[in-house]
């Protein structure tokens, strides 16, 4: 039994004089905590509705005022109004608003005839916690339009059509871009953090810094290298991962053309991400203590797993400046909606960007001795 | 004309000189050795003439070139093995000296033939296509060692080639870099703790210390400049009983002691005790069996220059000896 003791106290000891390891034992729950507990607990907010006023009278434009209401109120979405509805349906394929309402021509005509007009919701059904927010807030806004507390000279009462613009899309498929950013994120820890900080540690850097290869050379084969492994996680998961979740026409040519691209991208951005806080460490437990504390902090934000309209200010901060989510909502685009490249533009333009600065700075941080 | 000249080089990181204005310069084609305890500055010292550390002040010129302002033609014209083992374990010893010739730029014909020549060189030939993981300690040095010729450098660093290898691959690392020396035109600074294959390899020899130079000079020089005692062992057959008495009363000697028929006398002047022992010994009719003269060693040497106090000093932990240190530049 002493013996038994003697190892304890050994492990304690070492626990006890080690505080950057209580430290971070104690830290990341807490981190997963808050930022798991924000990600998934908070109200959709500040969603983009478009409206599309055929009809311009005077019950419509009372119908428009409650859209106003619940944007100041509830502020559960924010009305954009078109008169184009070319133009709205555009931007709703491509994400830049959560749904459309149109109010067909005649409708203030026929409400008032006593006809029971209708009114249809197109929604982005892409996103499930989105869309429902959506549609429950246009169910309660109707029910206060047909029921209004003054005496009712009209009887007839508007209904609401919804029009799903894509194929249900099941949790498992909402939640396959951001497992692809994850895959990359991984491969991208482990090559550019985990073995990178190894190889270091094990004195193999010395071997490269005395022959005549340039700083920026090394910097760009380290990146590169890791770069490509981390494309082939993308790859394997924007295919295997595509036909695991039952994408419809998983192995379309063209979309997995486009998903490559933003993989290449992404894989930049995340790696470039990890050579830069990487560049000064080199005890080879950094990389491992952090690893869960970034995935944390990166990927629950990102709106990979809830929509990002629910997030407290704080962390719609992270989201903004977090590459997952850029690379989330291409990945979004491209294999729930099928979208073109136009519709990814920011993002990629957003991954290109994060890229060169982030290596930018590790560059300028980079030594070239020891 | 010198292959390695240091002028005035020192290296301090913060109150601490680590390498304290040494001067002093390698000829071509020499084995020249660095000794000193532990924390002495001898890998500090490698790592600024390699280009791995930025001196604090002075100079260095390696091959013509100075470490601060032509990096890279210093690096050119040298090959380092690091005092880690710091091969890919996982590549096989092929694949790391191909990676290694592809950073020193060789083209892809004089890879063909330099590679396998190397290897061949370095006994490794037939372990070749084998992962450097399933390579003894000898072995990966050697294969190191092949590594830093790839380029066909002109002056070759060693840190502490041998420490942790077994006694037979040591010899067999010595004995290969005294060939290559010969058959390739090397200069070789090399660092050790060995002072028996420092005595037999290097030309000249630095002890350094606290940063500084002790002594610099060839082995045997460097053991006559000690005032140290020599060791006389002879075996005799008939000694008198009171022969221990007569051996004491011979000029120079300080100590004798003995073990039935063997004596070990301990004098400042080995020759001349030694002349005087046969002398005594034909005189009384006594035979030496067997005589043996110990001379000072590099150790003494070593002791003399260095001290005998133990180094024991705190040092900062490094990153393999301690979890979380995020160590800064």
């Amino acid at each position: 039994m002493n013996r038994v003791w003697a190892m304890i106290e050994r492990d304690l000891r070492r626990f006890r004089r080690s505080p950057v390891l209580i430290f971070i034992s104690v830290l990341m729950p807490l981190v997963q905590l808050v930022v798991l507990g924000y990600a998934f607990g908070g109200k959709i907010k500040n969603l983009q509705l478009g409206v599309v006023d055929q009809d311009h009278g005077v019950p419509a434009v009372k119908l428009e005022e409650m859209f106003q209401a619940i944007a100041a109120n509830a502020r559960t979405f924010t009305p954009v109004y078109y008169d184009d509805r070319d133009a709205a349906l555009r931007d709703l394929r491509n994400g830049k608003i959560g749904g459309l309402v149109e109010i067909p021509p005649r409708f203030s005509r026929k409400l008032l005839a006593g006809a029971n007009p209708r009114i249809a919701l197109m929604e982005d059904n892409s996103d499930q916690f989105a869309s429902s927010a959506l549609k429950g807030a246009l169910d309660g806004l109707l029910s206060a339009y047909n029921a209004p507390a003054v005496a009712p000279r009209m009887t007839a009462a508007a209904r609401l059509d919804i029009v799903e613009i894509y194929p249900y899309v099941p949790y498992i498929q909402f939640l396959l871009p951001g497992v692809i950013v994850l895959a990359i994120f991984v491969s991208a820890m482990i090559g550019g953090g985990i073995i990178f900080i190894d190889d270091k540690a094990r004195g193999l850097h010395e071997g490269y810094l005395v022959t005549p290869i340039r700083k920026l050379e090394l910097i760009l084969g380290f990146t590169f290298a890791g770069a490509i492994k981390a494309i082939i996680a993308g790859a394997v998961l924007i295919t295997a991962g595509s036909v695991i979740a039952g994408i419809p026409d998983p192995l379309n040519p063209l979309r997995l053309a486009r998903m490559s691209l933003l993989v290449v991208a992404t894989a930049l951005a995340l790696i470039s991400m990890m050579f830069l806080i990487m560049v000064r460490v080199s005890d080879p437990l950094v990389p491992r203590a952090i690893f869960g504390m970034l995935n944390t902090v990166l990927y629950f934000p990102s709106g990979a797993v809830y929509p990002t309209q629910s997030f407290p200010a704080w962390m719609k901060a992270i989201s903004i400046v977090d590459p997952f989510t850029y690379a989330v909502h291409g990945f979004k685009q491209l294999v729930l909606k099928n979208t073109s490249l136009a519709a990814v533009a920011g993002d990629l333009a957003f991954l290109t960007l994060f890229t060169a600065l982030a290596m930018t700075a590790a560059t300028f941080l980079f030594r070239r001795t020891l | 004309m010198f292959d390695v000249e240091v002028d005035n080089l020192t290296k301090r990181f913060g109150d601490f000189t680590a390498v304290d204005a040494l001067n002093f310069s390698v000829q071509h084609g020499e084995i020249f050795g660095l000794l000193g305890p532990n924390g002495a500055g001898k890998s500090t010292l490698i790592r600024m003439l390699t280009t791995l550390l930025p001196p604090t002040s002075g100079t260095a010129r390696v091959n013509g070139h100075d470490v601060s302002r032509d990096p890279n033609g210093v690096r050119q014209s040298i090959g380092v093995i690091p005092q880690a083992m710091t091969s890919d374990l996982e590549l096989s010893a092929l694949e790391n000296l191909t990676i290694f010739a592809k950073l020193y730029g060789i083209p892809r014909e004089r890879r063909m033939q330099t590679i396998p020549r190397l290897l061949q060189e370095v006994d490794l030939i037939q372990w070749a296509d084998k992962p450097v993981k399933m390579f003894s300690g000898g072995m990966r040095r050697r294969l190191e060692i092949a590594r830093g010729l790839v380029h066909e450098p002109k002056i070759f660093f060693l840190d502490e080639p041998t420490t942790g290898l077994d006694p037979v691959s040591r010899v067999a690392v010595w004995e290969m870099l005294a060939r290559l020396k010969r058959e390739r035109d090397l200069t070789i600074l090399v660092t050790t703790h060995y002072m028996d294959e420092a005595d037999k390899l290097c030309d000249r020899i630095a002890i350094v210390d606290h940063g500084k130079l002790a002594a610099l000079d060839s082995p045997l020089k460097l053991k006559a400049s000690v005032p140290g005692k020599n060791v006389l062992e002879a075996a005799f057959v008939g000694a008198p009983p009171h022969w221990t008495e007569i051996l004491k009363a011979l000029p120079d000697v300080a100590e004798v002691r003995r073990e039935e028929n063997i004596c070990r006398l301990s004098t400042q002047n080995g020759p001349r005790t030694t002349v005087a022992l046969l002398e005594t010994a034909r005189q009384a009719n006594v035979t030496v069996a067997s005589l043996s003269v110990q001379s000072t060693t590099l150790d003494d040497v070593f002791v003399h220059y260095t001290g005998h106090q133990l180094r024991d000093a705190l040092q900062t932990p490094t990153a393999a000896d301690s979890p979380f240190l995020l160590r800064r530049g």
